[in-house]
């Protein structure tokens, strides 16, 4: 076990004396060398989940141990110095996440000469070795984010956060803003770091196909609460939490012939707002099998399995 | 069964940049046959928008520029009219609704009120007849609480619902074709199923025509009667949803096919990515535009543009490999040309 969390929240205040309950307890482990997939719809919380992982964000209540050692509640400089050399991050949006204003070379060497143990010649060569491994042109280390396209600009987003061999990588939505074509490029791209450095990952996706695909483990998360958890493939076909039913059955196939087979149930409502959650399951007010105690009593994550977890009375 | 409702012959925009002409659509000829709905599937940049922006005459003239075709409506010219006359097919005939609803609707206008500009504008009616028509559009998309909910403001509004009201607002003068840009791209999959699900049914109880433009194949699959796949400007394949699926004879299709997991896809396969990116539009290559990237390009690929080639009825393929002379590959569907001997 990499990486464990255990009740781990964090609230936002957003005025008015309410909170955003974003994250709102979760326990999740992260084995050495897997791939976690965890998927939700937006405002399930789950980049926040991912960020505070990584104490980017502080968290408000809950402990996060990596390597068995629990990591601080409030990151200072200095742990953030000492933790980015084994945790990175990838990020979603790859437009916004790099900084306009500076080169490829000082976007990716960046992490190497703030840990300042290496010359400026040394670090530039390094670069020039993961922009290639990313499959970048090398004579390009000095061009602007601005002169790549999306799925080239993932690519630098991936060396600098590669280039620090960490161990441990939280991917947010790596490849929702690029096109089919250039999602199958960066995916393998990840497949083949992650052999060759045997890393660890959290991959967060909305996009339940993929994330099928590419993760060992799958964690369902709802409002701040996960839902499910199990190895990819039970999650996907069969699931057992009626939300993650729910999220199957809505996503579509790209194949005519199931789409014409599939059976039309009528899918209710929207997610709701994580401000100021009341006890309960929080997806009592859509779920089709709702009981009475649902309504007033939160249920907990419990092992279906040796391998599987629901949060669901149904399986209590 | 042809019968048209819109028919566009070799349609041609281009936009001119600071940085040269920009050949956005080269030559784009479609049919959209009565109560179908054709899914115009294609990545970013491929042109798939501005073809129906050039159609809803929503390209703004200069910098764009519709340099050739024709598109016809029910057998009248649509294309290049001026704004008045466009007006009067705009919203009445042709109804659009577009990715982004938070950026579509005015967030200065009750929801109710926008709905009944359409009407006040189009059909004269007053604004009580007009707003009163609104409530009942917003409860035919199932917008629950209609009547409460047109007093509102886009920004009260979830992302969902919003396409609703856009949804409701592009119905409200009953337009025989609807073209829907991207509609559930920004929505997540819950929700998309909502709104295709009540496309769906708007379809059938309107007796409409729709044009879905997506980057999404599922949607397709799900959606679809027909698709017209585009690539670099202009439509490499086009046939029945089952035609694209099942029998593609283009490699760019097939490509994009194998570049996404299906759902019974093995885990220990690697996806198979298309390689390179697409050509630069400011110099569109003289050949097929897929050529740089396609994994059985030919010398005359590279020369001559491919002209479309019919591999059964009703499916074509803008590809050199469906000519008589071609080699044969396997994993593409073309026509078996049984030469005697």
């Amino acid at each position: 076990m990499l990486v464990r969390t255990d009740n781990l929240k964090k609230h936002f205040t957003i005025g008015r004396g309410q909170t955003l309950h974003a994250v709102d307890g979760i326990s999740l482990a992260i084995d050495e060398k897997e791939i976690l997939g965890l998927v939700g719809e937006s405002g399930s919380g789950k980049s926040t989940f991912g960020k505070t992982l990584v104490g980017l964000h502080n968290r408000t209540s809950g402990e996060v141990f990596y390597k068995g050692k629990p990591l601080p509640a409030k990151f200072s400089t200095k742990d953030h110095l000492t933790f980015s050399r084994e945790m990175q991050m990838i990020f979603q949006d790859p437009y916004s996440s790099l900084n306009p204003r500076m080169t490829v070379l000082d976007i990716v060497g960046e992490g190497l000469r703030i840990q300042g143990n290496l010359s400026s010649s040394d670090i530039k060569e390094k670069v020039a070795l993961w922009l290639d491994r990313v499959g970048l042109n090398t004579d390009h280390m000095s061009r602007y984010p601005h002169e790549f396209s999306g799925g080239q600009r993932q690519r630098i987003g991936i060396a600098r956060a590669m280039i620090i061999e960490p161990r441990f990588v939280v991917c947010d939505e790596p490849i929702s803003a690029l096109d089919v074509s250039v999602q199958a490029q960066v995916i393998n791209l990840l497949d083949e770091l992650k052999a060759s450095m045997g890393l660890t990952m959290l991959f967060i996706a909305h996009d339940l196909s993929m994330v099928r695909y590419v993760s060992d483990r799958m964690a369902v998360m709802y409002l701040g609460a996960l839902t499910e958890v199990g190895l990819s493939n039970d999650v996907f076909f069969e699931p057992l939490h009626p939300y993650t039913q729910f999220l199957v059955e809505s996503n579509p196939e790209p194949d005519p012939e199931t789409e014409r087979n599939r059976e039309h149930k009528p899918i209710v409502g929207e997610i709701t707002s994580p401000v100021n959650v009341q006890p309960g399951c929080r997806f009592a007010d859509r779920c089709p099998k709702v009981m009475e105690h649902c309504r007033t009593t939160t249920p907990e994550l419990i092992a279906t399995s040796e391998t599987r977890q629901v949060a669901c009375f149904l399986f209590n | 069964m042809r019968d048209p409702i819109l028919t566009v012959e070799d349609l041609r925009v281009e936009f001119a940049t600071y940085g040269g002409t920009v050949k956005a659509v080269r030559g784009v000829s479609f049919e959209l046959q009565r109560g179908e709905t054709l899914a115009i599937v294609g990545e970013s940049g491929c042109g798939k928008s501005v073809t129906v922006q050039a159609l809803m005459g929503l390209i703004p003239i200069p910098p764009g520029k519709i340099t050739g075709g024709a598109a016809l409506l029910n057998g009248k010219n649509i294309l290049n009219l001026p704004a008045r006359e466009a007006n009067k097919f705009r919203g009445v005939e042709v109804g659009m609704i577009f990715q982004d609803p938070m950026s579509s609707l005015n967030p200065t206008m009750t929801i109710g009120d926008q709905i009944a500009e359409t009407l006040k504008v189009h059909r004269g009616e007053s604004h009580r007849d007009a707003f009163n028509q609104a409530i009942r559009l917003l409860e035919k998309t199932h917008i629950p609480d209609a009547k409460k909910r047109a007093r509102q403001y886009p920004f009260e509004f979830s992302g969902g619902m919003l396409q609703r009201a856009m949804i409701a607002q592009s119905l409200a003068c009953n337009p025989s074709v609807l073209i829907a840009d991207e509609p559930t791209t920004a929505l997540d999959v819950t929700i998309q199923a909502q709104i295709l699900e009540l496309m769906r049914e708007l379809q059938r109880t309107e007796n409409m025509s729709i044009i879905l433009i997506t980057h999404d194949l599922a949607v397709v699959a799900k959606m679809a009667d027909r698709v017209a796949v585009m690539y670099a400007g202009q439509i490499v394949e086009s046939g029945t949803v089952d035609d694209i699926f099942y029998r593609s004879s283009h490699p760019y299709t097939l490509g994009l096919k194998v570049a996404m997991p299906s759902n019974t896809h093995d885990r220990d396969k690697t996806l198979t990515p298309i390689m390179g990116s697409p050509p630069d539009l400011f110099n569109p290559p003289v050949g097929c535009g897929y050529y740089a990237r396609c994994p059985h390009a030919m010398k005359v690929c590279a020369e001559r543009l491919p002209h479309n080639m019919e591999v059964a009825t009703g499916h074509t393929s803008r590809c050199w490999l469906q000519h008589v002379e071609a080699p044969r590959v396997l994993e593409l569907n073309q026509p078996s040309h049984n030469h005697a001997g």
